[in-house]
């Protein structure tokens, strides 16, 4: 398999009237090609931001890109193309869905004309050519009556029915990657189900990667094969969902796990949260973000930031204390 | 659509009854409307022979009456100082009126929009402070104030432009700008707001993700939804200009509308003046009306309802 997209040392700042923001201080991770990779986080953490500047969608200024690299199919660094050449990679090989459908479509523009944009931008088509290709994405999509809904408006749509909408675009020219940003955290539960299993059957059917950024736990167990948890613009832990679930090595992760209710215990728990606040991305850091809520800090947590070490197969995780064994890792 | 354009065309109508009503009782909320119109020196004989050549003794069901079947054949009765129909009389000044409000929107529409855009995607640069300052001015200099200094100094000293009257083409040049300034400058700051607000829309991250050109973007996506708070400043500010330029009009001896209520208040010539009333009314109605239909052609949400 080979990689579709590969992040090392990423590093996005905001130079804001109230001082620098370190939105992302240093994240690296790997994609595979038709892989599945959850980033899970609080708000704040990082997660979208990350993505965004990958592909210059964050606003400039006041954020800037100020390290890293992200070679996408192997071969070109995303962060060293022209604003040209990235708004060819831009809805042609990377797709985008976001998260709330209701403000993400021009209200005042039609279901087939916001669709037909991107083939037309992408593929060449003309308008009528890619009116065909608009339907058979709407079909795709588990749209009823495409030829009608070609003409009809946002507002004429439920919620859910836009974010089937917002994926026709994403998927509209067969891209290598679909960038998810909290796809279903505004809709309601039921429609939420239905999102998740049209991209899990897309996915399938299209062989494409997806990065599905999310703050929700259940659903990224639903969906995705690695987890990446990201903590003050760092990641904290990137492992296999079962590792993750079954042997969380980053106290964050713990804790997040913790936090979420569970249908099948037997016994009534008070649900744990973890303690105290997210750190203020105004203040650099030279320890671990997570020191002053962690139940295991220890000296080395309040003296380096913790890199990103091999914990297991495929896991990794920032942290110093070894949570299998119960104290700080290579004897410290 | 049709059932939009019935139910404005309706409320239209209620309130063109209102505006008649207002005229009505206007005239009468004082009590003895030949008071009102006649001099003070007239005699009381002048007094009662006016009140009943005018009907004023009547029942004032019968007085309503009589109005409204005049007025909806737009007959308000004869000018007291002309001797001959007030109706006709106000057509009569409605060319250079429009004249002058239309060549004072097309100036603030041609520049403060351009200029509103231009400052609006490119908000902290030069172009953008220059406009927010010609915005800010033309909203609050007095525009009675500018008229005089532009006599003074365009027509006076530099005999560029005539200094009033409706002679020459020149002549609409300067009530035009001092008319349409404060209006430009209205326009350039929704302009740039609008832009502003519409840019920052999840809608255009979802068109940038798209990868499309900033030329796509901003026409496509943004222009058409500034244009939707801009057709309705368009439309106020015109039915504002044709019904307001009153004192441009008398400072430039302007022989539209204004000028005429301005001199027909002076006689106390209450025919005309009710004449002109309703009939600026029914102008501002009608722009109303194709304001509303503009907006349902650009806004898809008005057009089907919702």
């Amino acid at each position: 398999m080979s990689k579709v997209l590969e992040v090392k040392n990423l590093v996005t700042k905001f130079y804001t009237l109230d001082g620098v923001v370190n939105a992302v201080n240093g994240v690296s991770f790997e994609l595979e090609d038709g892989e599945t990779l959850a980033i899970v986080g609080e708000s704040g953490s990082g997660k979208s931001v990350t993505m965004m500047s990958l592909l210059g969608l964050i606003p400039m200024p006041p954020g800037k890109v100020e390290n890293g690299e992200a070679i996408f199919m192997e071969r070109q660094d995303l962060l060293q193309m022209t604003p040209a050449e990235l708004r060819d990679v831009r809805g042609g090989q990377i797709g985008f869905v976001f998260q709330d459908p209701i403000s993400t479509l021009n209200p005042i523009l039609t279901i087939g004309e916001q669709i037909s944009e991107t083939l037309v931008r992408h593929k060449g088509m003309s308008k009528n050519e890619a009116r065909d290709r608009v339907i058979e994405l709407l079909t795709q999509v588990g749209i009823p009556d495409p030829e009608l809904r070609y003409k009809a408006y946002p507002f004429q749509f439920s919620g859910g029915m836009r974010q089937r909408v917002v994926i026709a675009i994403a998927i509209a020219c067969t891209p290598k990657i679909i960038i998810a940003d909290e796809p279903t955290t505004a809709l309601d539960v039921t429609v939420q189900a239905q999102i998740v299993d049209l991209f899990k059957r897309l996915r399938d059917a299209l062989g494409v990667a997806v990065i599905w950024i999310t703050h929700d736990l259940g659903v990224v167990a639903g969906i995705a094969e690695r987890v990446m948890v990201m903590y003050g613009g760092r990641p904290a832990e990137i492992a296999t969902v079962k590792d993750l679930y079954e042997h969380p090595q980053h106290p964050y992760t713990v804790g997040l796990l913790g936090a979420l209710p569970r249908l099948d215990s037997r016994e009534s728990k008070r649900l744990v949260s973890i303690k105290g606040a997210p750190p203020d991305l105004l203040i650099p850091l030279a320890h671990c973000p997570f020191a002053w809520r962690c139940d295991y800090a220890f000296e080395r947590c309040w003296e380096e930031i913790p890199p990103l070490i091999d914990v297991g197969r495929e896991h990794q995780a920032s942290c110093f204390y070894d949570m299998e064994k119960g104290g700080p890792r290579n004897g410290r | 659509m049709s059932r939009y354009f019935l139910s404005k065309l309706g409320q239209s109508v209620l309130l063109l009854f209102g505006v008649l009503l207002l005229v009505f009782a206007m005239v009468r909320v004082t009590g003895d409307p030949a008071t009102l119109m006649m001099s003070r020196e007239a005699s009381p004989e002048d007094m009662e022979e006016f009140r009943e050549r005018m009907g004023f003794n009547d029942p004032l069901l019968v007085q309503f009456g009589r109005f409204m079947s005049g007025a909806v054949v737009g007959d308000f009765g004869d000018s007291l100082h002309f001797k001959t129909p007030a109706m006709p009389m106000v057509l009569e000044r409605l060319p250079a009126t429009l004249q002058l409000a239309i060549t004072a929107l097309f100036f603030a529409v041609v520049i403060g929009v351009p200029l509103g855009l231009v400052s609006g995607f490119n908000p902290g640069s030069f172009i953008d402070n220059i406009a927010r300052g010609l915005a800010l001015l033309g909203q609050s200099v007095p525009n009675f104030w500018l008229a005089l200094i532009m006599i003074l100094y365009f027509a006076v000293q530099l005999r560029w432009f005539p200094s009033f009257g409706r002679d020459e083409w020149k002549s609409v040049i300067m009530p035009a700008f001092v008319l349409g300034l404060p209006v430009m400058g209205q326009i350039v700051r929704m302009t740039r707001s609008s832009v502003l607000e519409i840019r920052g829309e999840d809608f255009i991250r979802t068109a940038r993700s798209k990868g499309l050109e900033r030329r796509t973007i901003y026409t496509r996506h943004v222009f058409r939804n500034v244009a939707i708070p801009l057709v309705s400043v368009i439309g106020v500010q015109f039915g504002y200009m044709l019904g307001g330029s009153i004192y441009i009009e008398a400072i430039f001896a302007w022989p539209g509308m204004g000028q005429l209520l301005e001199q027909s208040i002076g006689w106390r010539d209450f025919p005309l003046v009710q004449a002109l009333a309703v009939f600026t009314a029914v102008v501002v109605l009608a722009l109303n009306l194709v304001t509303d239909m503009a907006y349902a052609l650009i806004d898809p949400r008005i057009r089907y309802g919702k």
